[in-house]
Order: structure tokens, then C-alpha cells, then sequence
């Protein structure tokens, strides 16, 4: 174990720049956007650092919280699964900030200071979450983030997001509670906390109700905050009345980073023999799985707003992500894994290109958004290609995991799993295509009828784009999109199977 | 067999990619250096792959692998003998329709010809990557990627009818690429652990009758870009795209990658051996069959110039999986050189069709009675290429067809011989006469003064070029035939 | 029956907070009225408090609080402590986060409900649906 002050760097630094940032608010707005970038930085910075040194040396990084030892201290425990997904959580934080930054100014301007406290903050509990290596300290972090997210989502929409929030707080508020409790009888059974020493002293107790009560409650809990249909109903709402900025940031890593948490607990905490030899859920939880992708899908050909459907199609991605990981063999966990990261980089590159669209248009309602293939050509492209990667059409990311996932699917021959994620690309090519359709033809459906091909002269459109800076973070996400598509190879060999042993 | 590593054939795939920005630089502000770029692109595409022909000739294969996806599964590239093929047919056409494109975009004064020049510069990427690919997995990529890139090639014009248009060609080509290919493939990799295309295929007893005939009907109808009924609507549905488009990507560039992708399975991953031995090549010959002989009939029927023409290569494109689906040597050969045959024959058709709209603005047939007096050169060219496709000497088409027929005769199919013979009537039925009543008719039923004026020249050229190189075919059918012999005994074990 | 009462009683604890959380679960799904939403989130909260709190709870314990004047001898040898005469205090020390938390949560969603009345001039639930739904 190589001592290292890089874990405790990595949520100090955002956390220490939100206090900052908040101070510097009430002084001088203008340096709240500086301070935040530079916390972020740190936070990026420190999280490569090590991801590079895990892969270079193979062990993992421990950090013990003011220098207490487990099983009393708080343990910061970084290994293969945690470094990716937290280089991941800091660059997605990063690339944000810097290409909200004129979202925000624009919007809100006065309370910009606030913002950028409270994103920091959200961050802060993001990278703890993914960081820590001890149950209670990850619901107080847990609590960190929902807390600050409800807090972004009400900045948004005065008429409904303050609603959609609170709605968002009951829902919240009942999933971390019922993982609280979940921990609360991992305790009363092990008498530790320590997501590492639970592991060796759960196995002599693998038939007591108590623990699978515990397990129970655990994996609902993080159920409910990752919006797995049907405890998903607080998502739609609370992310497309969101601020954009916001929603940027939360839409693709909340729901992740809950994903990863549930990961956790079956691989390090509980354990594959737990799960699946001694429990006999997982054939339920696929099934839940395929419906909630195709309920996903089905929900979202009913919306007319570009964000609504977003969400709804999140709601199907989280349905990838738990089916594979609960199917019981490696290349499903695989998929699953390698999916949190690719999710997070398409999802972040929808809303982007979104949000790109947003500042430009009124809002993002279908009837808005006829010729824009013409009027913001680049942000379009890029919104095209996080869609592409959204179908799963190579040699994007989303093409790989998906790969993964179906031949997970084979292996275990959860044939309606493998039908429900083919549906799924089916009906996201639907999806995507409609609104591309829309974009790309600049006419409403209703006049454009009879137009001779020879006289046909088309207005020159002016072009309307971005900002620069957003055009720039949507350009590097779009590349990082089809990178990590062709190095998921890299990334399987490297990172996952040596995770997974 | 010799294994060369080069870089050669990424570079042929990435030339025309790199030059879209600068097709975009330059934009519609400087049209003429536009067009440049693509010229440039597309030769030094072209003398790349020339370049790779003579090591192809002598039996060695050019590989690179890019990256490595899972184990037996990469995106590489492997230049064999009808990758080769059908990239030399790709990139030699490409630049003789950049050449018709010009005449035809400035002709009618059409817009958007910058979006237009690069998707179609990143369609031929995905078209020369797609006949180079060295597994399954690669050749996915790279026949979605060309899915998606002529998408705003067939909308172009962006007018409802192109919007119903459009979403057809994607409901077909995405649908069943999305719906039976992924499926299909995954599978196959589950089942062998590997995708390459190996000469014997790669299954080595995995897979029972059944499920080998469900699996090799997922490709056969998955890969709907090859036109098999009842996956073909698409192609007469993309002739509203126009005339540059509909000749390269649907007489060339498009609907080859569909049959290329069903010849590489049949060869590649299930073996030709494997199919005889379960006989499932009648299975495929049969659908094959009743393709050619449908679309024949159909074609009849249309009086749209353009919709004759689609319906005309949905039964040409069958011919090339019938010539694979004989498992004969000659018959192989035979669908293998049709896809050159077929080229170089249909986009003279589709030339003229395009001139003759540029020229008149006519689209039906019925209003071109006597047009040869107008336009005598291009229907002299129009005649050239409805008699390769027929299959008549002396152009290349005969040669094809000659070989199909004797595969035939060498694995006593009687029943694709007379689908053959018939469906070359009925060609015949549907093409001489337009021809006919272009040139012979009487002076009142003449639409057309007798005074020539013709197409631009830009548009007249390519399709000169491209009618004497289907006459010439007849007399040289190298380095086609070389190239489609050599493949062949490839697959048969040699 | 007996035995059946026994069993309950000895788990009283645990009854107790099921009751509870049941309570918060109620009011914070059923009623319509959002002050009383909050505080069944609240009651339900707590009630996860006291669970943890009684599992801590040790026969016969007192308060974990060592006082360096009393225990072991006067003055002489080191504190002998044995660990089963003071109750568990982790749970307690868990359980100060967790109000903390409840009462930051209680206090955004207040915020929270305050702009919503600020908005609408109501707390009622179905009356808010209805006025968002005509926006």
C-alpha cells in the first residue's frame, strides 16, 4: 500500500473551493469562476495521477482519514474500478464548468457565486462517493450530493423546478434512508463499516436473514437513487426543469456514480458467491432490468422536449447497467463497468450539445428546433454523434459496452435481456433520427409539398452557433466519445479484468 | 501466403476523410478549388490502391490492425483479393462520378454542394474501408458508417419527399443492420470467439443445422443494403436523390457493400464447404431467384426512368449473391466479376438517365420518344450499358455472365440456369426498347427536334468513359478477372 | 400466544422504529398537504436514528463517558474498562452525521416548499399539480 496524499487531495480540493468560492461570492463575484477551475484542476489532476500510478504498479492506494486505521478510521480506498470512474467524474466536472461558464453569466448572474459553491460542493460529494472505503462515510457523502442537486435542479425553471425538486427530495430522501438502514444491519452483524473488512467477515454469515435484509435494503436504496423503473418517476422532471449547467453535470454522473456504488457493494462488500450462489435474485433483477430499458425506450417516443426524452432514454441506460452487472458472469460486469464510463461521456456529450442548442433556441421543444443541421452545424454534429453513440453504432463508445453487454447476455442466455438492449438501440435510432429528421429539414411537415428540384433555391442560413468555449468542451467530449470507443480494448485489459480477477 | 504490414490501406481509407475539411474550408466561396480537393483526393485514393495491386496479384495480403477490441475481435484491415476488387471498382468510379457530379450539381444549380461533396468524400472512406475490412466487426463499422453518410446524401434535396424518402432508407438499412447484423454477429463471436474472415470459414462444428440457416438468414436480410426481397424498398425509394448520388451509392458504392458483406459471410465465416455440405447454398439461391426474377418483372411496370434503373440493379445485385450461392468455382467468379460488370454497366445507365434530366428536365420515359436525335451520344452509351447488364457481348457484362452460366452447368443447378436465361429476357425486355423508341421513331411521335444538344460536357464525359470501359471490359477483363480468380481459389482451399 | 408476545417484545426496538418509518412513509406519500409531507420525511428520518441508537443499547450499560476521577483504583495502576458497562457509542457518534444531515435536508426542502407557496399561494399538492399542469 503506497502512502500517498492524492486521495484526500481529490475531495479536499473542491471541497475547500467551494468554502472559498462561497466567501469570495459575498467580495467579489468575479473570482468565484477562477476558484472553482482551480479546485477542479486539482481534482482532475490528482485523480490521473492516480489512475496512472494504479495501472503502473497494480495495487491499490489507501489513505487513512487523520491517520486513523480501519476499522475504527475512515479509509479512502482507490483501486482499478475506483480511479477510472473518478478520472471520469473529474473531467466531466471540469469540461462543465468550463463550458457553462457563459450559461451561467448569462442566466444567473447575480447568484453565480452560489453556484459555483454548490457545484463545487456537488463534486465534492461525487469524488467522495466514488473514493471512500467506508459504508457511513459514503452516505454522508451520498447525502453531500443529493443535498447540493437538489439544491442546482431549483435554480432552474421558476415555475417547476422548485416541484420537481421536491419531489426529488421525498424520493431521495427514502433511497438514502433505506441504504442507511441497509448499513445500519451490515453493523449490527459485522461490527464494522469498513467496506474491506465487511467483506472477510460477511462470508460465515451468508444465511442470516439480517444480512440479507441488509442487502435488501442496500441495493433498493441505491436502486431508488439511480432511477431504476419504476422508482425512476423523480428523473424526468427534476432534470428537464434543471438549469442547464446543472443538468450538464448531473445527468451524467448522479445516476453512474450510483451504479458504481451498487457495484461495489456485490463485488468488494457482499461478494459474487453472496449474490450469486447463496441469494437467487438475479434472474428477477434482469428481468427487471430488460423492462426497465424497454419502458425506458417507450417512455421517451411519448416526449416532445429534446430533454425529456434524454432523461427517459437515461432511465433505459441505468436498465444496461444493472442487467449486466447482475447477470452473473464476467463480460456482463464487464460491460457494465466499461458502461458507466462510456455512459457518462455520451450523456455528458448529449447534454452539451444540448445546452449549446439551448442558448440558442427558446427552449428545447421539437416544434423549436426545425433547420438547425444549417444554423449550428457544429453543435448538431456533435449531438449527432452522441446520439450515434446512444444507438450504438461503431466505432462509438456506446457500440462497445453494448457489445459487451449482449455477449454477457449469451454467456448467461438471458435471451430477454439480449432482445430488450437490440429493442433499445432500435427504438433510440427512432428517437434520434426523428429529431434529426426535424433539424435537418427546414420546413414544417405541412408545406413543404410540392417543390420542382430545379427551381429550388434554399435560403443561405446564417449560422448561429455557441459560444466558443462550449463549441470547444463539446468538440473534445465528441472526440473522447469515439477514442474511448476504439481503446475500449485498452481500457477492458488494463482496468477491468484486472479488477474483476 | 505472404503477410505484408503496410499503413497502405488505412491511408486509402483516411485520404478522402482528411480532405473534408478542406472541402469545407473552401466551401461554396471557391467552388472550383473545392471541387479540386476532391479530385486530388480521390486519384491519390485511387494510385494507393493501385499500388497495392500487384502484391495482391501475386497471392500476398496486406494487413493492419488498428485496435484490438476484445480477443479474435479487432478493427483491421486486410487487402486480399476481393477486397481489392471491389475497392478498385470504388475508387476508379468515384472519381469519374466527382467529374459528373460537377457537371450535374452546376447544371441544375443545386444547393448545399459543399455538404453534399464531403458526405459523399466520407461516404467512398467507409465504402474502401468496408472492402478492406479484415473481420466482421470492421466491416460493421465501416457499413454503418456508410449507412449514416448517405443519408444526407439521399435527403438532399429537403423536401418531403425526400423526408419519406429518407426515413425508409434508414427504417430498412439501419433497422435490419441494428436488428439482425448486431444480433447475428455477436453471436457468431460468441459461439467461435473469433470474427476474421477465414478461407473455410470459422465454425468448426459449434453450430447445428438449424441455427446455422437462422444465423445465415439474420446476414442475408440483415445486410439489406444488398437488396434481397423483401429488405429492397429502400432502393427505389433513394431515387430521389439526385442522379450523382443514386449512380455512385446505388449502382456502386452502397448496395456493393451489401453484397460484398453477404459474399465475405459466405465465404468468410460460414465456408463454402460448410454451406454445401448442409446445402445451404440453395437456400441462398433460391431467395437469390426469386429476387432477380420479381424485380425483373417490376422493372417492366415502371415508367420513371430512375425507378426502372433501381429495380433493374435490385435483380443485378442477386445475381452476385446467386453467383456465391452456386458454391461452384465458375459461379463464384462469376458474382465476383459481376460486381465490376455491374458497376461499370449501370452507372453508365444511371449517367444518362441524370444527363438526360440535366439536359431536358424529363424524368419518365414516356416523354423521351425520339430523344436520340437530341442527345445521340448519350444514348449511344445508354445502348453500351443496357447490353453489359443484359449480358450480351462485346461488352464486360457477357463475361460475367458466361461464367455464372457455367457455374451452373458445373454444379448442375438447371433451375438458376433458366432463372438466368430468363431474367436475361426480361432485361432485355425492359431495356431495347427504350433505346428503340429513343432513336426509331417516326417524326410525329418524335418529343425532339433532330438537332443535337446534349448535357454539359462534364456530365457527357464520364459517362463516354465509363461506356467504353464496359466495352473494353469485354476484350480486357483484367486485372478483374485476375483478381476474382485468385479470391475464388482462396475460398475453395487453394 | 405467549411465546408469540415474548418474541415481539424482545424486539421491541425494532417494531418500534418499523412503526415509525411506516408513519413518515405514509405522510410523505399519501397526504396531500406539502408541511406535512416534510415532516414525515422527517419522523421517517428519525426514526432510522433510533433504530441505530437502540442497537448501541447494552444491559445493564451506562453512558459511554469515561471519567478519568472514578473507576479503577485511586491513584493507583492503569483504568481497567470493560467494554460491556457503557453502550455502544459508535452508533451515536454515526447518528450526530445523520441529524445533521436530516436537518439540512429538512431546511432545503423547507426552502424549497417556501418558494413553491411563494409561487403559487398554496401547499396543497393537488392544487399545485393542477397550477403547474396550465403553464
Amino acid at each position: 500500500m503506497t502512502p500517498t496524499n492524492y486521495p484526500a487531495l481529490l475531495v479536499l480540493a473542491p471541497l475547500v473551493a467551494a468554502i472559498v468560492c462561497s466567501c469570495a461570492s459575498w467580495l467579489r463575484k468575479t473570482l468565484c469562476y477562477p476558484i472553482a477551475l482551480v479546485g477542479l484542476v486539482v481534482s482532475f489532476f490528482s485523480s490521473t495521477v492516480l489512475l496512472s500510478r494504479i495501472i503502473a504498479t497494480g495495487e491499490e492506494i489507501t489513505y487513512y482519514m487523520a491517520g486513523w486505521s480501519p476499522p475504527f478510521g475512515i479509509e479512502y480506498r482507490i483501486d482499478l474500478l475506483n480511479s477510472v470512474v473518478l478520472v471520469a467524474v473529474t473531467a466531466i466536472a471540469l469540461i462543465n464548468l468550463l463550458a457553462s461558464h457563459q450559461e451561467v453569466l448569462r442566466d444567473a448572474e447575480e447568484k453565480s457565486g452560489t453556484f459555483y459553491a454548490v457545484y463545487l460542493l456537488f463534486i465534492t460529494g461525487l469524488i467522495g462517493v466514488v473514493a471512500t472505503g467506508d459504508l457511513f462515510n459514503l452516505y454522508v457523502l451520498l447525502e453531500i450530493t443529493s443535498l447540493t442537486s437538489y439544491a442546482l435542479i431549483a435554480m432552474g425553471d421558476p415555475d417547476r423546478s422548485p416541484m420537481a425538486s421536491l419531489n426529488y427530495v421525498f424520493i431521495g430522501v427514502i433511497g438514502a434512508s433505506f441504504y442507511l438502514l441497509g448499513v445500519g444491519y451490515i453493523y449490527i452483524m459485522t461490527g464494522s463499516l469498513n467496506m474491506m473488512d465487511v467483506a472477510t467477515l460477511l462470508p460465515p454469515l451468508h444465511g442470516s436473514t439480517a444480512v440479507l435484509v441488509a442487502f435488501l435494503f442496500c441495493m433498493i436504496g441505491v436502486w431508488i437513487k439511480m432511477a431504476l423503473f419504476p422508482m425512476h418517476t423523480w428523473l424526468p422532471n427534476a432534470y428537464a426543469y434543471a438549469p442547464i449547467a446543472a443538468a450538464r453535470a448531473i445527468a451524467p454522473l448522479m445516476t453512474k456514480v450510483m451504479v458504481y456504488v451498487m457495484i461495489r457493494l456485490m463485488v468488494t462488500v457482499f461478494g459474487y458467491d453472496y449474490i450469486f450462489k447463496a441469494l437467487h435474485l438475479s434472474s428477477s433483477v434482469v428481468w427487471l432490468a430488460a423492462i426497465a430499458i424497454v419502458a425506458g425506450g417507450i417512455l421517451a417516443l411519448g416526449q416532445r422536449d429534446l430533454k425529456k426524452m434524454a432523461a427517459y432514454i437515461i432511465v433505459s441506460e441505468i436498465g444496461y447497467m444493472v442487467g449486466g452487472a447482475w447477470l452473473g458472469n464476467n463480460t456482463g460486469m464487464t460491460g457494465s463497468i466499461l458502461h458507466i464510463i462510456n455512459d457518462a461521456i455520451m450523456t455528458f456529450a448529449l447534454f452539451l450539445a444540448m445546452g449549446n442548442i439551448a442558448f440558442r433556441t427558446k427552449n428545447l421543444r421539437f416544434e423549436n428546433l426545425s433547420g438547425l443541421f444549417a444554423k449550428m452545424p457544429w453543435s448538431m454534429a456533435g449531438f449527432a454523434l452522441a446520439g450515434l453513440s446512444i444507438i450504438g453504432v461503431p466505432p462509438t463508445c456506446g457500440f462497445f459496452s453494448k457489445w459487451y453487454l449482449v455477449m454477457g447476455g449469451l454467456e448467461a442466455g438471458a435471451y430477454h435481456f439480449v432482445a430488450a438492449l437490440i429493442f433499445s438501440s432500435l427504438v433510440c435510432a427512432i428517437l434520434f433520427f426523428r429529431v434529426f429528421e426535424i433539424c435537418f429539414f427546414e420546413s414544417a411537415p405541412g408545406d413543404a409539398a410540392a417543390h420542382d428540384h430545379q427551381g429550388h433555391h434554399h435560403a443561405e442560413v446564417a449560422i448561429e452557433e455557441a459560444p466558443v468555449s462550449s463549441l470547444i468542451s463539446l468538440g473534445v467530449v465528441s472526440l473522447l466519445v469515439i477514442l474511448v470507443g476504439v481503446y475500449s480494448g485498452t481500457i477492458v485489459q488494463t482496468i477491468i479484468v484486472p479488477f474483476l480477477g | 501466403m505472404d503477410i505484408i504490414t503496410s499503413i497502405k490501406p488505412l491511408l486509402a481509407v483516411l485520404v478522402s476523410l482528411l480532405v473534408i475539411p478542406m472541402l469545407v474550408f473552401s466551401s461554396s466561396k471557391r467552388p472550383n478549388v473545392r471541387e479540386s480537393w476532391t479530385f486530388l483526393a480521390g486519384t491519390i485514393k485511387f494510385l494507393i490502391i493501385v499500388s497495392m495491386v500487384p502484391a495482391v496479384l501475386e497471392g500476398k495480403q496486406i494487413v493492419l490492425t488498428l485496435f484490438e477490441i476484445a480477443p479474435g475481435a479487432d478493427i483491421a484491415f486486410r487487402v486480399d483479393a476481393l477486397g481489392m476488387l471491389f475497392a478498385l471498382v470504388a475508387s476508379s468510379l468515384y472519381i469519374i462520378t466527382a467529374m459528373y457530379s460537377m457537371g450535374y450539381m452546376r447544371g441544375l444549380n443545386e444547393h448545399g454542394q459543399t455538404r453534399f461533396v464531403s458526405f459523399f468524400a466520407l461516404a467512398i472512406s467507409a465504402t474502401v474501408g468496408a472492402a478492406f475490412s479484415a473481420n466482421l466487426l470492421t466491416l460493421y463499422l465501416f457499413y454503418e458508417i456508410l449507412s449514416l453518410a448517405t443519408y444526407p446524401l439521399v435527403t438532399h434535396h429537403q423536401d418531403q419527399a425526400s423526408r419519406i424518402a429518407g426515413r425508409r432508407y434508414l427504417t430498412f438499412i439501419l433497422g435490419t443492420s441494428i436488428g439482425l447484423v448486431l444480433p447475428a454477429m455477436i453471436w457468431c463471436y460468441h459461439a467461435t470467439g473469433t470474427l476474421a474472415f477465414s478461407p473455410g470459414g470459422i465454425f468448426t462444428g459449434q453450430l447445428s443445422v438449424p441455427a446455422a440457416t437462422v444465423l445465415l438468414l439474420m446476414f442475408l436480410f440483415g445486410f439489406a443494403k444488398a437488396g434481397i426481397m423483401p429488405c429492397h424498398s429502400w432502393l427505389p425509394a433513394a431515387m430521389v436523390a439526385p442522379t450523382p448520388v443514386s449512380a455512385l451509392l446505388h449502382a456502386v458504392a452502397v448496395v456493393k457493400v451489401g453484397v460484398f458483406s453477404i459474399v465475405r459471410v459466405i465465404t468468410g465465416i460460414f465456408g463454402i464447404d460448410f454451406l454445401a455440405t448442409f446445402d445451404l447454398g440453395s437456400l441462398i439461391a433460391g431467395i437469390a431467384s426469386v429476387t432477380i426474377i420479381v424485380s425483373s418483372c417490376i422493372a417492366l411496370s415502371q415508367d420513371e426512368f430512375k425507378r426502372r434503373l433501381a429495380y433493374s440493379t435490385i435483380g443485378q445485385l442477386s445475381y452476385i449473391v446467386l453467383g456465391a450461392a452456386l458454391l461452384s468455382p465458375k459461379g463464384v467468379t462469376g458474382g465476383l466479376l459481376h460486381i465490376a460488370m455491374h458497376a461499370f454497366g449501370k452507372i453508365t445507365l444511371f449517367f444518362c438517365a441524370g444527363a438526360i434530366f440535366v439536359a431536358t428536365g424529363k424524368k419518365y420515359l414516356s416523354q423521351m420518344v425520339g430523344i436520340g436525335r437530341r442527345m445521340p451520344v448519350t444514348m449511344i452509351a445508354f445502348f453500351i450499358g443496357s447490353l453489359s447488364i443484359i449480358g450480351l457481348p462485346p461488352t464486360g457484362g457477357f463475361i460475367s455472365k458466361w461464367y455464372l452460366v457455367l457455374g451452373t452447368l458445373e454444379g448442375d443447378q438447371l433451375v438458376m440456369l433458366f432463372v438466368l436465361l430468363s431474367s436475361s429476357m426480361l432485361n432485355a425486355a425492359y431495356f431495347l426498347p427504350v433505346f428503340y423508341k429513343a432513336f426509331f421513331c417516326t417524326d410525329e411521335e418524335a418529343m425532339f427536334e433532330k438537332r443535337v444538344d446534349e448535357a454539359p460536357m462534364l456530365c457527357v464525359v464520364p459517362l463516354v468513359i465509363t461506356a467504353l470501359v464496359s466495352f473494353g471490359l469485354f476484350f480486357i477483363p483484367q486485372p478483374f478477372l485476375n483478381l476474382a480468380a485468385l479470391a475464388v481459389n482462396g475460398f475453395f482451399g487453394g | 400466544m405467549t411465546d408469540f408476545f415474548i418474541v415481539v417484545m424482545a424486539k421491541y426496538n425494532y417494531w418500534l422504529y418499523i412503526i415509525l418509518m411506516m408513519i413518515g412513509l405514509y405522510a410523505m406519500i399519501a397526504k396531500n398537504n406539502l408541511m406535512k409531507k416534510l415532516v414525515g420525511m422527517n419522523i421517517f428520518q428519525t426514526a432510522i436514528i433510533l433504530f441505530y441508537i437502540s442497537i448501541g443499547y447494552k444491559i445493564d450499560a451506562t453512558i459511554p463517558i469515561i471519567e478519568n476521577a472514578h473507576g479503577g483504583g485511586h491513584g493507583a495502576g492503569p483504568l481497567v474498562i470493560h467494554a460491556a458497562d457503557y453502550i455502544n457509542p459508535l452508533p451515536h457518534v454515526l447518528m450526530l452525521t445523520a441529524i445533521v444531515v436530516s436537518v439540512a435536508t429538512f431546511g432545503v426542502a423547507m426552502a424549497l416548499a417556501i418558494k413553491v407557496y411563494q409561487r403559487y399561494q398554496t401547499l396543497e399538492e393537488d392544487e399545485l399539480r393542477m397550477h403547474i399542469r396550465e403553464k
